[in-house]
């Protein structure tokens, strides 16, 4: 039952926060005097049959409260408003540069978590001397690197001056595929620069707190029962050590998720990959609001549903968690 | 030939402050079938003697000198494989239950049950599951609980958890580490009760560590009592702790001010006292007897001349200069 | 771009010198920043530290005073634009033609500008809230909590880019726009710190005697909480810079006051990675480095300070 309970509270909080999020997005796109819409609708540089769209798909000749309600309708429609610059609906624009975002994030969010982990742990069962200082500069340069320049340096190295990866886009234009396997191949190739960006930039810290996490748990009284019981070494450190410093392990992973998206939008940029990223900054670029809401909207609700997914591992992993 | 034979261990610690010598020299026997008691106040070294048995050591700790023979076997020669043959098998450990020695985040059961799959591999999950049961019941939990996590059950409860994983691999040895302290003392009574009949049911062996002295006199069969790192008294509890006789009860005084310094909820209520004053810094222990500068009947001769561990009586050893008048009823 | 965790404000405990009720006198305070001084500049990495500070503070004051920048002195022939760096052009030129090196040292100045004045915004925000929270509990605590965690899962990047595109382009925007994105961390630290004071003897004792709660704030709490948010902001900066840097880059900077992220926007965008302009694109890149290095690896260092707890892996 408390486990319901548990849940019931969680689903909530994140049901609370997507209102939030949503709200936010109203005030600021729709709300606020001199805001982008109506600036744009009654600026003249769009057609009038463009303005009456507008006008009709916002509701802007109603008062605000109504506004908000049928701004909510739209929303629950899927109606994400229309790019001024593409003139077709934002939803069909997100569909297509979503997946390829998401292909980005999940590879580069993987990887730093398992090459992290692991890395963490072997620090941890190597305490003090050249390993752990070198763990901790790194991580500290790590921090300092902004995304976008190791991007670019990267892309100079190993793109330009050494020819060795791709640095624009997501599949060698024009190309011709004699097989399946070739164009994921090419796409593999254009994908490993700008993974490679996020995973050196956020690494470091994440193997800092998996280390940390680690060494904390090697302490605990229950890890000399362990080793009491005569168990071997790899079983006392990945069934006993490991399996409790998945905690605050995944609480880690969460915050790493936000960072990870923040810089998705700095590598796509850089790399012209075609995801939400590179969305953004040509809807920046061309002040392109309606596109520039909704990709926030995304942003938010993606952080947020990882969130809430971490929550729910962190309950599945720790018993005492479904009590209170 | 006794099961379990300590001799001369010396365990050295390395502080930031430099190497303390924590056991000094200590030698022991335990018989099958027979219960040990270690008695003495916290930081005599009487956990770090039991637990370099099974080599449990902390990385600082290093076993400098001295053997350990179990069953004719030299457990400080083994190499890391056979040790872990040993552990649980033949030598398993009962934790404080009160400290955090079950595993949070895996069930009652899965921990018990766990050294069974490891050492006997051959088990199918239905037999480590019966195995598990039986367990549960002989040390009195509901076997329904075995899918409960440790943070769901009482301090007593998982005092007995501990004792039923201890015995999965049905060992020969327990080395128990102040199983009951930190229980009430209605569940301390229960507690020491199981105790007592496991080992006289299953013929086991065990070593027996508390501060409490009435713990050890209800269960122990023999006790060697230690001070500052060195075993001070050894010998049978009936003798050591037989009530104000003379020939029989302790005869080192620190043994003596330890038996004031418990109320015994069975006997008359005897003077309590704290014996004032502290243990000596290990890292530079005085020359001469240990518990001179805390002993009500010490001479001249006991800061210069270390006393040994001398016969007193049959099967009684105790290492004090003054020994003839501490049994006379002194100290 | 969000700050990294401190660990410190949980439950730890404030300044020695407050353990005496009443007033903390100003002679203990400033023990306790000479403590903190004497810890940071033994420490090797509170050392790198200074020392890149130091190289910092020379080229944004002395920069642009030996090597001032014109803006306008741009190239009339097509052979000053994109060059490599010479003995009339240290670092080259920009597609402009006009002069890196000088153009490089004016950008500092507005990077560390944003950066300090975003982070003073932040620290003023959180200090207030933290505060606040912790003091007033119950339902402030609790709603403000609530905010503070709102704004923790938001992401950060595209809320400050939604934010820049919709308020507009200039350095005042920026700086509002970072610093009210930086405050949750502050925040959250700064609520334990007063939660665990607010318990302690000394403020029970001063209230039942009768002490306004406003007194109390100042008096009592405020100069204990300051090491902690001090330490906080010091590594708040260095996010704040690399914030800057990041939108700026991404286009939303201020077009007129050139910071090192406006500096690497133009050179991605005049394709300086393909013709290998490495001089365009590799100096700002390591001015932010250089600049976050520095105050993060003092932030660090005092952290270490106030709290033994996280000192290394001994």
């Amino acid at each position: 039952m408390s486990r319901l309970r548990y849940l019931a509270r969680k689903i909530s909080w994140l049901l609370v926060a997507l209102y939030g999020i949503v709200t936010f997005n109203f005030v600021l796109f729709h709300l606020l005097p001199g805001n982008p819409v109506q600036l744009l609708a009654r600026s003249g540089h769009l057609t009038p049959q463009a303005v009456a769209d507008i006008t009709r798909v916002y509701g802007l000749n109603h008062p605000p409260l109504e506004q908000y309600l049928i701004y909510l309708g739209n929303l629950l429609h899927g109606q994400l408003g229309i790019s001024f610059t593409y003139r077709e609906p934002v939803r069909a624009l997100l569909g297509q540069y979503l997946g390829n975002t998401i292909l980005l994030l999940a590879g580069a969010t993987v990887l730093t978590i398992v090459l992290g982990v692991l890395a963490g742990v072997v620090a941890a069962s190597r305490r003090g001397g050249g390993y752990d200082s070198a763990i901790v500069t790194a991580s500290v340069i790590g921090w300092s690197l902004p995304t976008f320049w190791t991007g670019l340096i990267l892309a100079f190295v190993l793109g330009v001056w050494l020819h060795a990866f791709p640095i624009f886009g997501m599949e060698t234009p024009n190309a011709v595929y004699t097989s399946q396997l070739q164009r994921v191949e090419d796409i593999g190739a254009h994908l490993f620069l700008p993974t490679l960006t996020l995973v050196i930039v956020n690494i470091a810290q994440f193997v800092l707190v998996a280390r940390a996490a680690v060494i904390e748990v090697l302490s605990e009284d229950f890890m000399l029962t362990a080793t009491a019981k005569g168990l071997l070494p790899r079983r006392i450190l990945w069934r006993h050590a490991v399996r409790n410093a998945l905690l605050p392990i995944v609480t880690s992973s969460a915050l790493l998720i936000g960072l990870v998206v923040g810089g998705a939008i700095e590598v796509e940029t850089v790399f012209s990959w075609p995801g939400m990223g590179l969305l953004v900054y040509n809807a920046v670029l061309n002040r392109d609001y309606p596109v520039i809401e909704a990709a926030f909207l995304v942003f938010a609700i993606v952080v947020l549903l990882v969130n809430f997914a971490s929550d729910l591992l962190y309950q599945v992993l720790d018993p005492r968690v479904r009590e209170a | 030939m006794s099961l379990l034979e300590v001799r001369d261990l010396r365990v050295e610690y390395s502080t930031p402050r430099g190497r303390v010598v924590a056991v000094d020299g200590a030698s022991l026997e335990v018989d099958t079938g027979r219960v040990l008691g270690l008695a003495g106040e916290s930081g005599c070294g009487k956990t770090t003697l039991a637990l370099a048995i099974p080599r449990l050591l902390a990385r600082e700790a290093a076993i400098s000198a001295g053997s350990v023979t179990f069953d004719g076997l030299d457990v400080l020669a083994m190499t890391d494989e056979e040790l872990r043959g040993v552990r649980w098998r033949r030598i398993a450990v009962v934790f404080q239950g009160s400290m955090n020695s079950l595993n949070p985040v895996h069930s009652i059961g899965d921990q018990i049950a766990e050294p069974i799959r490891c050492h006997e591999p051959g088990t199918t999950a239905a037999q480590a599951r019966e195995r598990v049961t039986e367990l549960l019941d002989s040390v009195g939990i509901d076997p329904s609980r075995s899918r409960s996590f440790p943070h769901e059950l009482s301090g007593g409860m998982r005092q007995r958890v501990l004792i039923a994983m201890a015995l999965a691999c049905r060992p020969q040895l327990i080395v128990a580490d102040e199983p009951v302290t930190a229980l009430d003392v209605m569940t301390q009574a229960q507690i020491l009760e199981l105790l007592r009949s496991l080992t006289d049911r299953l013929e086991l062996s065990m070593i027996l560590i508390s501060h409490d002295l009435s713990v050890i006199a209800e269960v122990c069969d023999s006790v060697d009592v230690m001070y500052a790192g060195k075993i001070v008294e050894a010998g049978p509890t009936s003798t050591i702790f037989a009530p104000g006789q003379t020939a029989l009860g302790p005869a080192h005084p620190y043994t003596a001010r330890l038996r004031h310094a418990f109320p015994d909820i069975r006997r008359e209520r005897t003077f309590v006292e704290a014996i004032p004053g502290h243990p000596p810094d290990l890292l530079a222990p005085p020359p001469g007897c240990r518990f001179a500068d805390r002993c009500m009947i010490a001479v001249d001769r006991c800061r210069t001349d270390e006393p040994a561990l001398e016969l007193v009586g049959p099967g009684h050893r105790a290492a004090c200069h003054r020994s003839a008048l501490v049994l006379g009823g002194a100290g | 771009m969000v700050t990294p965790g401190i660990t410190s404000g949980l439950g730890s405990e404030p300044a020695p010198g407050s353990r005496a009720p009443g007033v903390i006198p100003v002679r203990e305070r400033e023990a306790e920043l000479r403590r903190v001084w004497r810890h940071v500049s033994a420490d090797r990495l509170g050392r790198a530290g200074l020392g890149l500070f130091v190289i910092v503070v020379a080229m944004t004051v002395a920069g642009p005073l030996l090597f001032p920048f014109n803006a306008a002195a741009v190239s009339n022939t097509s052979a000053g634009l994109l060059r490599p760096p010479s003995l009339q052009h240290w670092l080259g030129t920009d597609e402009l033609g006009r002069d890196l090196f000088r153009e490089f040292l004016s950008a500092a100045h507005v990077s560390l500008i944003v950066g300090l004045a975003a982070t003073a915004i932040s620290m003023v925000l959180g200090a207030a809230i933290g505060t606040m929270a912790g003091f007033y509990g119950r339902w402030s605590d609790t709603v403000l909590m609530r905010i503070t965690d709102f704004f923790l899962v938001l992401p950060q990047l595209p809320l400050v880019i939604a934010l820049a595109a919709f308020f507009g382009q200039n350095l005042a925007i920026i700086i509002l726009v970072i610093g009210m994105t930086g405050w949750p961390t502050t925040a959250r630290i700064v609520r334990s710190q007063t939660l665990s004071l607010r318990e302690r003897q000394f403020v029970t004792r001063v209230r039942s005697l009768g002490t306004s709660n406003l007194r109390i704030l100042r008096v009592h709490i405020l100069p204990n909480v300051m090491p902690l948010i001090f330490a906080n902001t010091v590594l708040v900066i260095g996010g704040a810079i690399l914030a800057e840097a990041t939108l700026s880059f991404l286009g939303l900077g201020d077009p007129v006051q050139i910071s090192w992220g406006t500096m690497l926007h133009f050179a991605f965008e005049s394709g300086a990675i393909g013709r290998g302009a490495w001089w365009y694109f590799i100096p700002p890149g390591v001015g932010i480095v250089v600049v976050v290095l520095a105050f993060t690896l003092i932030g660090h260092s005092i952290d270490q300070a106030l709290n033994p707890r996280l000192r290394g892996s001994r």
